[in-house]
C-alpha cells in the first residue's frame, strides 16, 4: 500500500498537572498542531469498507520503555474524499504521559496509521511512510492558550 | 406426520443400520467439535469466534457481525489495535480499540481503551479506580471480521 504521507507539527508546549482525565497524578501534558496531507485512494479496494485513521506520538521515558499515545483519529468511509488536506489540526485527545517524560524529550515520533476494515477479512494495521520528530522544550508554559 | 414418516424408516432399519446412522450422527458432530477446539488451539483464544454485541463500534463493527480472534500472548499491545478485554467482575467481553499504552522494560504494560462510536475513552466502563488496562485483562485480538445479520 503507497501512499504519500506528511505532517509538520506547528507548536508545542506541555505543562505539569494534575491527569484529569485518569489517574490523580501530575504529569506532562503536551500540546501539538499538525497539517496532514495524505492520498488514501489506493488503498481502497473492492474489500475495503473503511479506513480507521489515526495520528500516534511515540516516544521513551525514564518511567517507561515505549509509550503511544493516539493524538487523532478519523474514519474515512468508502465513497468519502480520500484525499485529505488537514490544517492547523488539533489533538483530539488528551496528550498526557504517565509521568513527566515528556520535558526536553527529543525523541517523539508522530506516525500516521491506519486500520484496513474489510467487508470480509483480515484487519490489518498499517503504518504510514512518513513520520515526524517533534522535539518538546525543556521548560513549560504557563501562558499559551490552544 | 413428518414425525410418523421417519419412525416408520427407523422401523424398517435392522439393528445394523440404526447403529450405523448413529455412528454417523456422532462422527458429523465429532468432526464439527473437532474443528472447534482445533480453531481454539490455533489461534489460543478461548472463543475464536464472537458475534458483536454492542454499535460502540460502529461504522466498522455493527450488531451481529462476525470477529475472528487470536489470543497469543506475545502479540505486543499496540495503539490502533482492537482487543477484546473482560472488566474484572463482569462477564462479558468488550471489543474496542487501544488508544494508549505505557509499557515498562520488563514488559510490564498499562493501557487505555475507546470505542470508535463513543465519545470518551473506556474510563467510565472500568472498575472503580481502576484507571488502566493489563494484560491480563485481554482475552483476545480481533485479527477478522465478516458481516453478520443486520437488524435493519
Amino acid at each position: 500500500m503507497d501512499l504519500l504521507v506528511m505532517k509538520e507539527e506547528a507548536l508545542y508546549l506541555r505543562r505539569n498537572v494534575e491527569d484529569f482525565t485518569g489517574p490523580r497524578e501530575r504529569s506532562d501534558l503536551a500540546f501539538v498542531t499538525f497539517d496532514i496531507t495524505a492520498d488514501l485512494q489506493s488503498i481502497f479496494d473492492w474489500n475495503v469498507k473503511q479506513l480507521f485513521l489515526y495520528l500516534s506520538a511515540e516516544y521513551s521515558t525514564k518511567n517507561n520503555a515505549l509509550n503511544q499515545v493516539v493524538l487523532w483519529d478519523k474514519i474515512i468511509l468508502r465513497g468519502d474524499n480520500p484525499r485529505l488536506f488537514l490544517k492547523d489540526m488539533k489533538s483530539k485527545y488528551f496528550f498526557f504521559d504517565d509521568g513527566n517524560g515528556l520535558k526536553g524529550n527529543r525523541n517523539v515520533t508522530l506516525t500516521l496509521s491506519w486500520n484496513v476494515v474489510p467487508n470480509a477479512g483480515l484487519l490489518p494495521l498499517v503504518t504510514g511512510s512518513g513520520h515526524m520528530s517533534v522535539p518538546f522544550p525543556d521548560t513549560y508554559e504557563t501562558t499559551k492558550s490552544y | 406426520m413428518l414425525s410418523l414418516d421417519f419412525l416408520d424408516d427407523v422401523r424398517r432399519m435392522n439393528k445394523r443400520q440404526l447403529y450405523y446412522q448413529v455412528l454417523n450422527f456422532g462422527m458429523i458432530v465429532s468432526s464439527a467439535l473437532m474443528i472447534w477446539k482445533g480453531l481454539m488451539v490455533v489461534t489460543g483464544s478461548e472463543s475464536p469466534i464472537v458475534v458483536v454485541l454492542s454499535g460502540s463500534m460502529e461504522p466498522a463493527f455493527h450488531r451481529g457481525d462476525l470477529l475472528f480472534l487470536t489470543n497469543r500472548i506475545e502479540d505486543p499491545i499496540r495503539v490502533g489495535e482492537i482487543v477484546v478485554f473482560r472488566i474484572e467482575g463482569r462477564e462479558i467481553p468488550i471489543v474496542h480499540r487501544v488508544l494508549k499504552i505505557h509499557e515498562k522494560q520488563n514488559g510490564d504494560i498499562k493501557f487505555l481503551t475507546k470505542g470508535d462510536n463513543n465519545a470518551v475513552d473506556d474510563r467510565g466502563l472500568y472498575k472503580r479506580g481502576q484507571h488502566w488496562l493489563e494484560k491480563k485483562d485481554v482475552v483476545g485480538r480481533a485479527r477478522g471480521i465478516s458481516n453478520g445479520t443486520r437488524e435493519s
